[in-house]
C-alpha cells in the first residue's frame, strides 16, 4: 500500500505491505542507513527515532501506524549532524567505540533531555536502560547526557 | 519541502543512471573513500600516506575499526615519524591488499584480531612516516637548493633554519618526485621517545563525529544497484541439513524470488528484506536428525569432561612444561586441587551479522563487517568457485567484532546465493540467527592442582584444560603445525608466578559442536581457574592474597607495579563494611600485565552477587593513546562482568536455549558498578589492550565472594544466583 508520512522534514512516499517494521522502511527503501537494526523484538533500542516527538523502537513499529506522522531520526537530529547539544557531548566525552548503537542511544537520550533539562543520573539510567550497548560505553553515555544538559 | 520517493522502480532507475563505473561510489563511506584514494592526485609517497597541495596528509589504517580505537592509534604512529600536522590528517581504512598491509605479527593477513593492532603495525608504520618524511625532505632540498641536512620539520612544515625558510608539506607534494628506489630508513631513524607529539598524547577518535549522525557506514549499510536480500532459515542444530523443504506458503509471499538451499540452511531471495524475513517465517523444513551435536548438553557434559580433566594420563598436548610438576605435586605435602566449569558465552555483536555479495564472471565483491581479509576472500573463493585473488573485500566499520567476525559462515552464505541468483545479494541474519548460530566462546572444563610444601609455598603446578578446538576448525594447517595445541582455546594456563615446576595441558574435546574466538578467547576461562586458585593457596598458607602475588611474581617489575598500584586504588588492606568484601586478580595473558580489585556483596536468599565497585590498572607497555587504553580497559571488564556473572548459552540435544536479549541478557546500564583504570606506560614494546580487561574481572569478583562465604568457592561461570545459592547451601 502507498504510505506518507513526514521524516526528518521531508515528506516520504514509500509502498510497502501495511505490517512492515518501519525500521526497514527507514533502512531499505528509504536508504537512511543511521537507524540501525540491533534486535528485531524491541529489546536492544539500536532502533530508536522519533514518532510525533517521542522515542520509539522502529522494529516494533509498523509503517502504516505513522501514515501522516512525524518521523526524526539520528540523520534529521540536527542540520549539519554535529551541532545537537548531544552529539557535541558525544564526540567531547569521546563515547562512542563500535558506533553501532549509538544512533538509538543518542535518540533516546534527546527524548529525555526534551521533557527533563537536568536528569539526575538515576533518571538518566532509568530512561537509558532499554538501551544496549555491547561494548560498555554506559559510563560514557551517561557522562555525555550530563554535559549536553549542563550545555 | 522536498520529496522523496522510495519505490522498487526507482532502484531501477538509479541503476540505469549509475553504471558499473558509479558502483564503487554508491556503495557508502568505506568503498567511496577507497575509490577516492585510488583516483586521487595527491602525491602518493608511499602505500601508507599521501599528501594534497593542500596540506591534507591521509593516512592508511590497516586495521579494522570495531570499537577499538586503531583507526586512530595506528596513524598516530605513522604521523609521529612523518611529523604530519594532525589537525590536517585525514584516515582512510585500507584497502584489501595483504602483500601491502597485512599485519607482521599474524603471518602478513589484514587480521583485526588477538589485540594485536597497535602490537603488529608500530614499528611499520612508524618506519614508513619517517620514510615519507625523508622523502618529502630529499624534494625540498632540491626546491629549496639546500643541502638535505641542513632541513628539519616541524609538524606538516620543512624548515630550513639557515635561511629562515619554510615550506608546508602541500606546497613540496605539489611538485615531488618519489625517489627510485625508495628511500631506505631503519629504527636508528625513527623519532626519539622524548620528542613524541602524537604516541602517548590523546588524540579525538577521527571515527567518533561519524558515530553521532548516522553516517559511519557498516557492512549491513551496503547498498548496491540491483541488490535483493536473504534470510536464512538455519538449522536447529549444528551440522544438519535439510532433508524437506516445504516452501509453497513461501512461494506465494509478494516479492519472494526463490528458495534455495545453502550449507547452513536454507534461504529465501526476495525484492525486499521484509518479503525475505516473511518468506523464511512461512518455510516448512523439516531436517536431518544425524549430526553429531544432537547429543551435546553441555549440563551432562560438564560430568564427561570432568573426568577426563582429572584424568592425568589421558592423552594431552602441552602447552608448557617447566621441570616435573607430576612428580612434585605426587611427593607435595599438601595439594590444593580444584575443578572450574565455564560455559559457553556469545558474542552478541550489536551489528547481526550480515554479508553483501557481488558475483561477476570469476570475480566477487563482498561487503561484510569482517576481521578477516583472507578469510572472506576463502569464502569468496569457496562460495563462487573462484580463487582468492579474484575476491574483492570491503573493510567497513564493524558493530562489533569481538572474534565473531574472523568467521565466514554469513560471508559464503552471500556468494553462494549471488552466483546462483545473479544479482547482488544482500544476507541478513536476525537478532535470533546471531545468537543461536554464533560461534561461542567454548565450554570449558579445567582442574588445577597445586603442590605444597610444609611450609604452604608452591612445590608443583599443575593445569589440565578441556574445551573444544578453535584452532582445529579454524586453522587446521597450523593447528597440525604447532602439534595440536590451541593458542586461543586453551591459553592463559601460563604466568609468570614463580613456581619450580610448571605443567599446562590441553585436551580437545570433540563433543560435535565447533567454537569460536571469544573477547579475551581462553584466558577468560583459564585465568579465573588460576586466579581463584592462587586465593585458595594463599588461604591455605594463612596469608593474604596480595602479599602472596607478590611474593610469587617479586622478579617482575611490571607485574608488581599493577598490583601495588590497583591495591592503592582500592585500599586493599581497609576493612570494608560489613557483608562487603574486597577480591583481587592478576593477568599476563597477550602479553599485557593488568589486576583487578572488585568490592562485592551477597544476598545469600537470592544468591545475587553485586559488583560495587572495579579498579583496574594496566600496563600494555608503551602506551600509544591513554585514555582509550583506559575506555578499553572499562568497555573489556563490562563484557567480562557480564560473562562472569550473567551470560550463558545452554544448549539440549544440541539445540541452543537462547535466541535473543530476554532469554540471553547482556548487561545494561543499570548493571555497570563504577570502574576506575590506571593505566601504566612503560618504555617496552606495545602490547594490546582490547582485551586485557575481560580476564580479570571473574576471579577477582570469585575471590571476593570466597571472603564472604567464609571459603566456600564458585568455580563455575558464570556465577549465577542458582550457583551461589547451591554453593552456600553446599558443604
Amino acid at each position: 500500500m502507498a504510505i506518507s508520512f513526514t521524516i526528518n522534514e521531508r515528506a516520504a512516499h514509500v509502498q510497502a505491505d501495511a505490517d512492515t517494521p518501519l525500521l526497514w522502511v527507514i533502512r531499505e527503501h528509504l536508504k537512511m542507513t543511521g537507524t540501525k537494526f540491533g534486535c528485531g523484538a524491541g529489546l536492544c533500542g539500536a532502533c530508536t527515532v522519533h514518532i510525533d516527538g517521542k522515542a520509539r523502537r522502529s522494529c516494533q513499529t509498523a509503517v502504516s501506524d505513522v501514515a501522516g506522522k512525524k518521523v526524526t531520526t539520528i540523520e534529521g537530529l540536527s542540520a549539519d549532524g554535529v551541532s545537537h547539544p548531544l552529539q557535541k557531548a558525544w564526540i567531547e566525552e569521546q563515547v562512542p567505540q563500535c558506533g553501532y548503537c549509538q544512533s538509538g542511544q543518542i535518540m533516546q537520550a534527546a527524548e529525555l533531555l526534551a521533557k527533563n533539562k537536568r536528569p539526575t543520573r538515576e533518571e538518566i539510567v532509568a530512561h537509558m536502560d532499554g538501551n544496549i550497548c555491547r561494548c560498555g560505553t554506559y559510563p560514557r553515555i551517561i557522562a555525555a547526557i550530563q554535559k549536553a544538559a549542563e550545555a | 519541502m522536498s520529496t522523496i520517493r522510495a519505490t522498487a522502480l526507482s532502484r531501477r532507475s538509479f541503476l540505469v543512471s549509475s553504471g558499473a563505473v558509479g558502483i564503487a561510489v554508491t556503495f557508502g563511506g568505506f568503498e567511496s573513500m577507497t575509490a577516492e584514494a585510488a583516483t586521487n592526485p595527491a602525491f602518493k609517497a608511499n602505500s601508507w600516506i599521501s599528501i594534497d597541495g593542500d596540506g591534507t596528509v591521509t593516512l592508511m589504517s590497516p586495521a579494522v575499526e570495531m570499537g577499538q580505537g586503531s583507526m586512530t592509534a595506528v596513524p598516530a604512529c605513522i604521523a609521529e615519524d612523518l611529523d604530519a600536522d594532525w589537525s590536517k590528517v585525514r584516515v582512510i581504512t585500507a584497502p584489501d591488499n595483504e602483500a601491502l598491509y597485512g599485519n607482521p605479527k599474524f603471518f602478513g593477513h589484514m587480521v583485526t584480531v588477538g589485540s594485536r593492532a597497535v602490537t603488529g603495525y608500530y614499528q611499520k608504520v612508524r618506519l614508513a612516516g619517517a620514510q615519507a618524511r625523508r622523502i618529502i625532505l630529499v624534494n625540498a632540498a632540491e626546491m629549496l637548493n639546500v643541502p638535505v641536512g641542513e632541513l628539519s620539520t616541524e609538524p606538516g612544515v620543512v624548515v630550513h633554519a639557515k635561511s629562515g625558510r619554510k615550506l608546508g608539506y602541500g606546497e613540496v607534494a605539489k611538485t615531488a618526485t618519489v625517489p627510485n628506489p625508495l628511500p631506505k630508513v631503519t629504527t636508528a631513524d625513527l623519532k626519539p621517545q622524548s620528542q613524541f607529539r602524537y604516541i602517548g598524547k590523546d588524540l579525538p577518535r577521527v571515527d567518533i563525529p561519524l558515530k553521532v549522525n548516522g553516517k559511519a557506514k557498516y557492512g549491513l549499510d551496503t547498498e548496491l544497484p540491483d541488490m535483493v536480500y536473504a534470510s536464512v532459515l538455519h538449522t536447529p542444530v549444528q551440522g544438519e541439513k535439510p532433508v524437506k523443504i516445504d516452501d509453497s506458503a513461501t512461494k506465494k509471499i509478494k516479492g519472494v524470488i526463490a528458495v534455495m538451499p545453502v550449507p547452513t540452511g536454507v534461504a529465501v531471495v526476495a525484492e525486499t528484506l521484509e518479503a525475505s524475513m516473511k518468506g523464511k517465517e512461512a518455510l516448512n523444513v523439516t531436517w536431518s536428525q544425524t549430526s553429531k551435536a544432537r547429543h551435546y548438553d553441555n549440563e551432562k557434559l560438564a560430568g564427561e569432561y570432568r573426568k577426563v580433566a582429572a584424568d592425568w594420563g589421558h592423552a594431552s598436548v602441552d602447552m608448557l612444561k617447566k621441570g616435573d610438576a607430576d612428580g612434585a605435586i605426587g611427593k607435595a605435602s599438601k595439594v590444593v586441587a580444584a575443578d572450574f566449569v565455564a560455559h559457553h558465552v556469545a558474542h552478541c555483536c550489536m551489528e547481526p551479522m550480515n554479508a553483501t555479495a557481488r558475483v561477476a564472471g570469476d570475480e566477487v565483491w563482498l561487503w561484510t563487517s569482517n576481521q578477516s581479509v583472507i578469510d572472506m576472500k576463502l569464502a569468496g573463493a569457496h562460495g563462487a568457485g573462484t580463487k582468492p585473488d579474484k575476491v574483492h573485500v570491503g573493510r567497513p566499520f564493524l558493530g562489533g567484532g569481538f572474534g565473531r567476525r574472523t568467521d565466514w559462515d554469513v560471508a559464503l552464505e552471500a556468494t553462494m546465493l549471488a552466483k546462483k541468483i545473479g544479482n547482488p545479494v544482500k544476507v541478513v541474519w536476525s537478532r535470533e540467527d546471531d545468537i543461536t548460530q554464533d560461534m561461542w566462546r567454548p565450554f570449558a572444563v579445567q582442574r588445577i592442582e597445586v603442590g605444597l610444601d610444609d611450609k604452604g609455598d608452591i612445590v608443583g603446578w599443575r593445569h589440565r584444560i578441556v574445551a573444544a578446538s578453535y584452532m582445529a576448525r579454524a586453522i587446521p594447517p597450523l593447528f597440525k603445525k604447532i602439534g595440536g595445541k590451541d593458542p586461543v582455546s586453551a591459553v592463559g594456563g601460563e604466568f609468570r608466578y614463580g613456581v619450580p615446576a610448571h605443567r599446562v595441558d590441553y585436551v580437545r574435546a570433540q563433543s560435535g559442536f565447533e567454537v569460536g574466538a571469544w573477547r579475551g578467547v581462553g584466558a577468560g576461562y583459564t585465568k579465573f581457574a588460576v586466579e581463584t586458585m592462587v586465593d585458595e593457596v594463599a588461604a591455605a598458607k594463612g596469608v593474604d592474597p596480595l602479599d602472596l602475588r607478590m611474593a610469587l611474581l617479586a622478579k617482575h617489575p611490571r607485574s608488581l607495579a599493577v598490583l601495588k598500584t590497583v591495591a592503592e586504588m582500592a585500599d586493599w588492606k581497609k576493612k570494608r563494611p560489613e557483608g562487603r568484601a574486597l577480591g583481587l586478580a592478576y593477568s599476563d595473558a597477550l602479553e599485557t600485565y593488568t589486576a583487578a580489585v572488585a568490592e562485592v556483596s551477597l544476598d545469600p536468599k537470592s544468591g545475587k552477587i553485586s559488583v560495587h565497585h572495579i579498579w583496574a590498572a594496566v600496563d600494555p607497555g608503551l602506551v600509544v593513546q591513554p585514555k582509550n587504553v583506559a575506555i578499553q580497559m572499562e568497555g573489556a571488564m563490562t563484557m567480562g562482568l557480564g560473562a562472569a556473572l550473567i551470560e550463558q548459552i545452554t544448549l539440549e540435544k544440541g539445540e541452543p536455549q537462547q535466541s535473543n536479549f530476554d532469554s540471553y541478557p547482556v548487561l545494561r546500564m543499570a548493571d555497570i558498578p563504577p570502574i576506575d583504570v590506571k593505566v601504566i606506560s612503560t618504555e617496552n614494546e606495545p602490547t594490546g589492550i582490547g582485551e586485557a580487561g575481560v580476564p580479570v574481572v571473574a576471579p577477582a569478583i570469585a575471590n571476593a565472594v570466597a571472603r564472604l562465604t567464609g571459603g566456600k568457592r564458585l568455580r563455575q561461570l558464570p556465577m549465577s544466583p542458582e550457583r551461589v545459592k547451591s554453593t552456600l547451601g553446599g558443604a
